[in-house]
């Protein structure tokens, strides 16, 4: 329970850095922080005490092993924030050029 | 029905052909997407067809059985949304040849664009959780790239915020799928609403609804989770505006919320009447609020974001009444705002690309030069506000019946009443840019961006006349396929194995 | 973008070849060892990554390769779309896996799953590389 508990603690730091931090890279790096907790909660869900990674190695061996749904499940995942990280930080990057600061307080052409 | 997979297999591939296209003929790419949308349109009115004889129709993805394998789940709800993605996105793709004609990187376009319609269409077909959060992120990751896509300064900015609002929401639907899957070891929607039934409504259950509750809300741009949505749209180019605003928040936010919340975890009005009054909360508090600052807004594109999140109010205000009524007027009210908002953004997309300005302050005269424009705008408007007989009246009209059906009179007058900030805030463009006189620099809008804005007011003034089809056909059926409640799970391994 | 120093070069010039081939084995094996079509990719980007980072290269000859990446991206994912399609056109469902299965544990086995992982490692190589050519493109905007 408390591994699964250490998880939700991580995701909150990770929304704690979005919500407070001014730095934009810095908040890319509190959506790092989630998507690592939500990655090792689907790990750990999946998980069972004593048993085997789920690779055949050989065919009539019997089989136990861990659930390895979620770890497909973790792979995409991996892969969505791939995408969205890397798009965070061509838009971080090119706020930057535009602005010449990373600072939240200073980006505000958009109001209303 | 070997037509499912084609809803997302086709704008898929079409996004990655894109780019090989642009490489041997630039000009063949914007007559390929129109093609390919319009192949989407057939389709869709076909599946519509379709559903009218099977309820449900299971699509076994590589043959395997729906709890262990990935399903598409076609019934009515879905038919009626892919439908409706596919006349925005046709009536955008038709927009976007003049409109886009001045960026640079065209081709980026239209992938992106192929690629947030797959989404759009996965979303609404897929009867996996999972497959629904990846479709929902492929939607979501085309959406951001899109809002910046003119790499100004305001754009970049708008995508940042939208980003951040839209990846919290995202992040938390995966958690809660974490949750769910901790708790009942499957991710098919029908097998977890089995499940979930046999768990019954404890503190943890009540944990993932409100997490989900929360995700979907940013999704949707509920008050007090919109803040990104007047940005965003806005910054868009003018037919992503128009689908954005028009679908995009609507598969992404509601037609989920609506899945999820009655069919996965059989909610309904009689058991649980604190969720849905949390709905209509969420609703009435979405429409008084963004209602309210539409008013003062001084931007075309923005004030109709603002009008966005006030109109989405009212689909979230007929599902919380959540008798059929209630639930089929949202649905049409979906339908009614996918065409009215489309609409009135690809109206702002034409005054910008004659202007080259959003400022209502600075726009004039624009009423009789433009006059295809002004009068789209007119007839979308009208549509929005509730007047006979645009489509738009008949779904406020069963909102409001829905709500005196159910003793909510309040609730009946209140939607009625705040028609008039509808009217407030579009007579302010009205009389802004279309009635005052003014000398304007403008000329006609092109002759693709007037077809698509004809196709769309014929469409509305279509459905407005012929409402009773249009609830026998679609929202009926639609509606009836949401207030099932988990029997959609009993349909759906009914109709597995058959695969036609 | 600029070169590192000769160390760096000489050693790169070694192992260069060696990452690529492992990220082309990883690639092929995925549906035998852990690994697969994404991990594989990563690696081959890995290796095109740091052979412009040990080498340097010029603004201009940087807009080629991502114009050629992009372009085998488009291909990885048509690949991996046809695959599905295929499916859907010789045996009646999309995405079945209609290849014959072979015997488990050998390399040619598991059916489509193979040639789904050499689209996949396409299409991430690829996709990774262009994402690294244009965060690295945005260097030269800012500094002008």
């Amino acid at each position: 329970m408390i591994i699964f508990l250490s998880c939700i603690i991580l995701f909150l730091i990770g929304l704690y850095a979005i919500v407070t931090k001014r730095n934009l890279i810095k908040i890319v790096i509190g959506f790092a922080l989630i998507e690592y907790a939500v990655n090792l909660l689907f790990a750990l869900v999946g998980f069972r005490f004593g048993m085997l990674a789920p690779i055949i190695t050989r065919v009539d061996a019997p089989h136990r092993f861990v659930d390895p749904i979620p770890q497909a499940l973790v792979l995409t995942a991996i892969v969505i924030a791939l995408g969205t990280t890397a798009l965070m930080l061509t838009v971080a990057l090119r706020i930057y050029d535009r602005y010449k600061t990373f600072d939240i307080g200073e980006i505000r052409k958009l109001k209303g | 029905m070997t037509f499912i997979p084609l809803f997302f297999a086709i704008p898929l591939a079409a996004a990655f052909i894109i780019p090989i296209l642009g490489k041997i003929a630039k000009s063949l790419i914007w007559i390929f997407v129109t093609l390919v949308s319009f192949s989407l349109f057939v389709l869709a009115l076909y599946g519509t067809a379709v559903t009218q004889q099977y309820p449900m129709i299971v699509y076994e993805m590589g043959n395997w059985p729906p709890p262990l394998g990935i399903v598409m789940a076609f019934d009515s709800l879905s038919a009626f949304m892919v439908l409706v993605i596919s006349v925005v996105v046709f009536a955008g793709s038709i927009f976007s040849l003049r409109y886009m004609s001045h960026y640079t990187g065209q081709w980026k376009f239209y992938t992106l664009y192929m690629l947030i319609t797959a989404g759009m269409m996965g979303v609404s077909i897929t009867g996996d959780l999972f497959n629904m959060f990846v479709f929902l992120e492929i939607a979501a990751i085309s959406s951001y790239a899109l809002v910046a896509f003119g790499v100004d300064a305001e754009e970049l900015e708008a995508s940042f915020k939208y980003m951040v609002m839209g990846e919290v929401g995202g992040l938390t639907f995966l958690l809660s799928i974490a949750l769910l899957y901790a708790k009942t070891s499957t991710l098919n929607l029908a097998d977890m609403a089995n499940t979930l039934q046999m768990v019954g409504h404890t503190p943890f259950f009540w944990l993932v609804v409100g997490m989900l509750l929360f995700a979907f809300s940013i999704k949707a741009a509920f008050v007090p989770f919109h803040s990104w949505l007047p940005d965003a749209h806005p910054a868009a180019p003018a037919p992503i505006s128009s689908l954005l605003s028009g679908i995009f928040i609507k598969v992404l936010g509601i037609y989920t919320t609506a899945r999820l919340v009655f069919n996965v975890f059989g909610l309904s009005r009689a058991n649980d009447p604190v969720f849905f009054n949390v709905l209509i909360g969420l609703g009435v508090l979405s429409i008084v609020f963004a209602g309210v600052t539409a008013l003062s807004q001084r931007d075309y594109k923005r004030l109709l974001g603002y009008s966005s999140v006030s109109q989405v109010g009212y689909i979230m205000l007929g599902f919380g009444i959540g008798n059929y009524y209630g639930v089929a007027g949202a649905i049409f009210y979906i339908l009614a705002h996918a065409l009215g908002k489309g609409l009135l953004f690809l109206t702002s997309g034409s005054v910008v690309n004659a202007t080259g300005t959003r400022d209502l302050t600075k726009l004039a005269g624009l009423g009789e030069k433009m006059s295809t424009t002004a009068w789209s705008f007119r007839f979308g408007g009208m549509s929005l506000i509730g007047l006979p007989p645009l489509v738009g009246f008949f779904a406020k009209y069963l909102i409001v019946l829905g709500a005196l059906k159910s003793g909510f009179w309040w609730l009946a007058i209140l939607a009625i009443a705040l028609s008039v900030l509808t009217l407030a805030y579009l007579l302010k463009i009205e009389n802004n840019v279309f009635m005052k006189k003014g000398r304007a620099q403008a000329s006609k809008a092109p002759f693709t961006m007037r077809i698509a804005m004809v196709f769309l007011v014929v469409l509305i003034i279509l459905f407005g006349i012929g409402f009773q089809q249009v609830i026998d056909f679609l929202v009926g059926p639609a509606a009836n396929a949401l207030l099932r409640g988990i029997e959609y799970a009993n349909l759906v391994f009914g109709s597995a194995g058959t695969n036609f | 973008m600029k070169g590192m120093s000769l160390i760096v070069r000489s050693i790169t010039t070694v192992i260069i070849g060696f990452i690529f081939i492992y990220g082309i084995y990883i690639i092929l094996h995925g549906h035998l060892t852990p690994g697969g079509g994404f991990a594989g990719g990563v690696i081959v980007a890995g290796a095109l990554i740091l052979r412009i980072l040990a080498f340097g290269s010029e603004p201009a000859d940087e807009k080629k390769s991502e114009n050629r990446a992009s372009m085998f991206e488009s291909i990885g994912a048509l690949l991996f779309i046809g695959i599905a399609v295929a499916g859907l056109v010789f045996a009646g469902t999309f995405f079945l896996n209609f290849v014959p299965k072979g015997t488990p544990l050998n390399l040619l086995s598991a059916g489509i799953i193979p040639y789904c992982n050499i689209a996949i490692g396409i299409k991430v190589g690829a996709g990774l590389f262009s994402i690294f050519l244009s965060l690295a493109a945005i260097k030269y905007v800012i500094k002008d």
